[in-house]
């Protein structure tokens, strides 16, 4: 508590002094990059490769959001930051965006003054044991030692799980994603908590993947959304406009192999609107008229994003659940381009 | 002679026996295990106990090292490849072996830069650590920190020249003025190198693509690399202030010995982490929005700081022990501060803290591990983040720790002998 006044304190200060600078997206293009946050490392959402470039599902709305401003994909950077230091890196100006698989709260909206542009992500917290253990339900793990990352909602909604139900945890810290499968595999913790994408992932590394279960209670709601700073609201604009461009392009059929496409001779008025062909949507926002057809053509729409970095055919096998489009009695529904 | 006893003793040998080889039991490696395995009951249960010890780690160890796999593109090719069979899959070090040596950012085509920027580092070390080196290779080592920085972070070299440039006219006037007054040759100096400094910095802003090398950015900085540029200039920089911290802490001026005091008390009692975390995360907030303060410089002056503070105290050790009467005997020979401090206080008292300040630089050189919890993508920043983070390799720890720990055990183990070598070298007393 005391930590999130301090910091809040801090985000007012910062925030009193980054007023007087001039517009996040002015300053974008005068940079000729997006500063872009993201994860040091969770598997499916945001990793380089080999060749050191990021890959992942967060990853893929900052490159969006870099291609609708400066028609490239690639022109961002990307700064890792971990569960400790994303928030004040935003605050600070040292990112315009971060995509960090990060819970929308009240209190991070409104005590430490982010604005959350949208979800991309609907997640829950769950557990995962291994089979050995003869539990079947999270009610069960009275006295357990839990592997729980420092510095997320996943800490607290822990600690109100079990303070709900009256019984008892001892939680075994840990920093990282990797930290905490290796300090479950060696048999630290009874039980490993933390997002049900997450576990399903590092269920699926797994040398024998059948030993484990994740337990059926999810204990909370996570919607993982990027997130700016208060007070630009141009930039929140833009930022949430793309990640609707993206989800509305998938409800819409448009697809970063047909895009190009659709973009000269579609029938339909909306998808002429969302990809530049008529009205002013673009330089409402203050980019060219190609802007969403730019970051559709790139990275392609949110369910080809999806699928190429989380979906079942990835190791990491997530289905889309809660993240189907609306119309497919999911979650993911972007108002009207208009 | 012999026929003196001739008549009271029945037998005198005439001749000397020829030498004969010591029994099998009492030489070679018969008498070696004997005495040194199997000499009492308990050695011998002991030995047996660690014979067996040492079978279980090499009979678990040399499959898994021997078995392993080498060239797959992912973790699950090299289960599949292994089908079962115990080894390790050194495939995530053969493919991503120059993330963990360079980071993630660092362009592949560069790569012989740090790389050449590594093995000159032995040259210009070289006069510095071992006396018998030719003297004129000291040339190299004042040339290397600007050469070093010009081939690591690329640019014009312009930059680094510049530097140098001011540096070495800063030095014409100290060492102009220094006859006179050595803080006053000093204080002038560095005024008059940071004035030209600022003046070249002006000039070779506009001269960016004379000689230049493509410019990398701090953040692109990682892997080993990363640990061996914080070490190697924390540890050069955290000497020269220690020892003046620790001098300071022993002046008879009180203000000077105060803020010796205070800092070095200060520093000691806040660990590093908080440090690096108020290098990272709070200067940003007191910084005006915009200001780019080079977040591996701010690493590296809080590192400096906390490791000088150490050496500060570990010299004091040094000059603590020093009898009295060789402080007396440089004031009798008229000497001066300036002069007794270096020509007979220090030098004694460093050779005396030598196993400390190696201490220190070891601990450090390891420290600089810690700079992964602020989200830099050091060496094991690069394995705990990334590497593991990656869908390919998300579940392959010991081979990655193990050749992180390979790494720092080569660099910290050759320092620890250099200084044993050094001791001996120091040596003055007899025995």
């Amino acid at each position: 508590m005391n930590k999130s006044v301090f910091f809040g304190a801090l985000t007012v200060a910062g925030l009193a002094a980054g007023a007087a600078a001039a517009s996040t997206l002015d300053d974008v293009k005068a940079r000729g990059k997006l500063n872009c946050g993201v994860t040091t490392g969770l598997v499916g959402f945001a990793a380089p490769n080999a060749n050191g470039e990021w890959e992942g599902f967060d990853v893929a709305v900052c490159r969006a959001v870099a291609a609708a401003i400066f028609a490239d994909p690639n022109a961002v950077e990307f700064i890792p930051t971990t569960g400790k230091t994303r928030f004040t890196a935003l605050a600070s100006g040292e990112i315009d965006f971060l995509a960090r698989n990060t819970t929308w709260t009240f209190s991070r909206d409104v005590d430490l003054k982010f604005d959350f542009i949208g979800v991309n992500y609907y997640d829950g917290q769950g557990f995962m044991v291994p089979k050995a253990l003869g539990v079947s339900s999270a009610k069960d793990l009275d006295g357990a030692t839990v592997c729980i990352q420092t510095g997320t909602t996943t800490e607290l909604n822990l600690a109100d799980f079990f303070r709900a139900n009256n019984i008892s945890y001892e939680p075994v810290p840990i920093e990282t994603n990797a930290e905490g499968q290796q300090q479950y595999l060696a048999g630290a913790c009874d039980t490993y908590t933390t997002d049900a994408s997450g576990l399903a992932a590092t269920r699926a590394t797994f040398e024998t993947p059948g030993d484990h279960i994740i337990l059926p209670e999810i204990i909370s709601k996570e919607p993982l959304g990027p997130l700016v700073r208060h007070g630009d609201n141009d930039w929140g604009d833009l930022t949430r406009w793309v990640l609707y461009a993206l989800i509305a392009a998938e409800e819409l059929g448009v697809t970063s192999a047909n895009v190009e496409e659709m973009a000269t001779n579609t029938t339909n008025p909306e998808v002429a609107r969302l990809l530049g062909a008529e009205g002013t949507l673009g330089e409402m926002l203050g980019l060219d008229a190609a802007w969403a057809k730019n970051a559709i053509a790139s990275q392609g729409n949110y369910g080809e994003i999806f699928a190429k970095n989380i979906g079942e055919e990835t190791p990491i096998g997530l289905a889309r659940g809660l993240n189907a489009q609306w119309t497919d009695g999911g979650l993911m529904y972007a108002p009207p381009f208009r | 002679m012999s026929d003196t006893h001739a008549a009271s003793v029945p037998y005198v040998r005439e001749t000397m026996l020829p030498q004969v080889e010591p029994p099998s039991t009492a030489t070679g490696p018969v008498k070696w295990v004997h005495q040194s395995l199997f000499s009492s009951i308990p050695y011998t249960i002991l030995t047996l106990v660690a014979l067996y010890v040492i079978f279980v780690i090499l009979s678990g160890l040399l499959p898994w090292l021997l078995g392993g796999v080498w060239n797959t593109g992912n973790i699950r090719e090299c289960r599949e490849v292994l089908d079962g069979a115990q080894g390790g899959c050194f495939s995530v070090l053969t493919e991503r072996w120059n993330q963990l040596l360079f980071g993630i950012a660092y362009p592949q085509d560069g790569y012989w830069r740090p790389t050449l920027a590594f093995i000159l580092l032995f040259v210009a070390a070289a006069p510095v650590l071992f006396g018998a080196v030719p003297r004129q290779l000291l040339i190299v080592t004042v040339l290397y920190p600007f050469l070093a920085f010009w081939l690591i972070w690329g640019g014009s070299l312009l930059v680094p020249l510049a530097a140098l440039f001011s540096f070495a006219i800063g030095y014409v006037v100290y060492s102009s003025l220094v006859k006179s007054s050595f803080a006053g040759g000093l204080f002038a100096g560095i005024v008059v190198g940071v004035v030209v400094w600022f003046v070249a910095g002006f000039i070779t802003s506009n001269l960016t693509n004379v000689l230049a090398l493509e410019e990398v950015a701090s953040r692109n900085m990682g892997g080993f690399m990363l640990n061996m540029i914080l070490g190697v200039i924390c540890v050069s920089l955290s000497l020269p202030l220690g020892i003046v911290l620790a001098l300071g802490r022993q002046s008879n001026l009180p203000i000077i010995r105060l803020i010796c005091v205070v800092f070095i008390e200060f520093i000691r009692g806040v660990p590093l982490i908080t440090l690096l975390f108020v290098a990272n995360v709070v200067l940003a907030y007191f910084l005006p929005p915009g200001t780019n303060f080079d977040l591996i410089l701010r690493v590296i002056i809080m590192i400096t700081m906390f490791a000088s503070a150490y050496i500060a105290e570990v010299i004091r050790g040094g000059l603590a022990a020093l009898p009295r009467g060789q402080y007396e005997a440089a004031d009798s020979l008229g000497l001066d501060y300036a002069q007794a401090m270096r020509l007979i206080i220090l030098p004694q008292a460093l050779k005396i803290s030598i196993p400390g300040i190696v201490n220190v630089a070891v601990g450090l050189f390891k420290d600089t591990t810690l700079v992964s919890i602020i989200s830099m993508f050091d060496l094991v920043g690069m394995i705990r983040g990334p590497i593991l983070a990656s869908t390919d390799w998300n579940g392959v720890y010991w081979e990655l720790w193990g050749f992180a720990a390979l790494l720092f055990f080569v660099v910290c183990y050759g320092i620890s002998q250099y200084s044993q070598w050094l001791e001996r070298q120091l040596q003055t007393d007899h025995h």
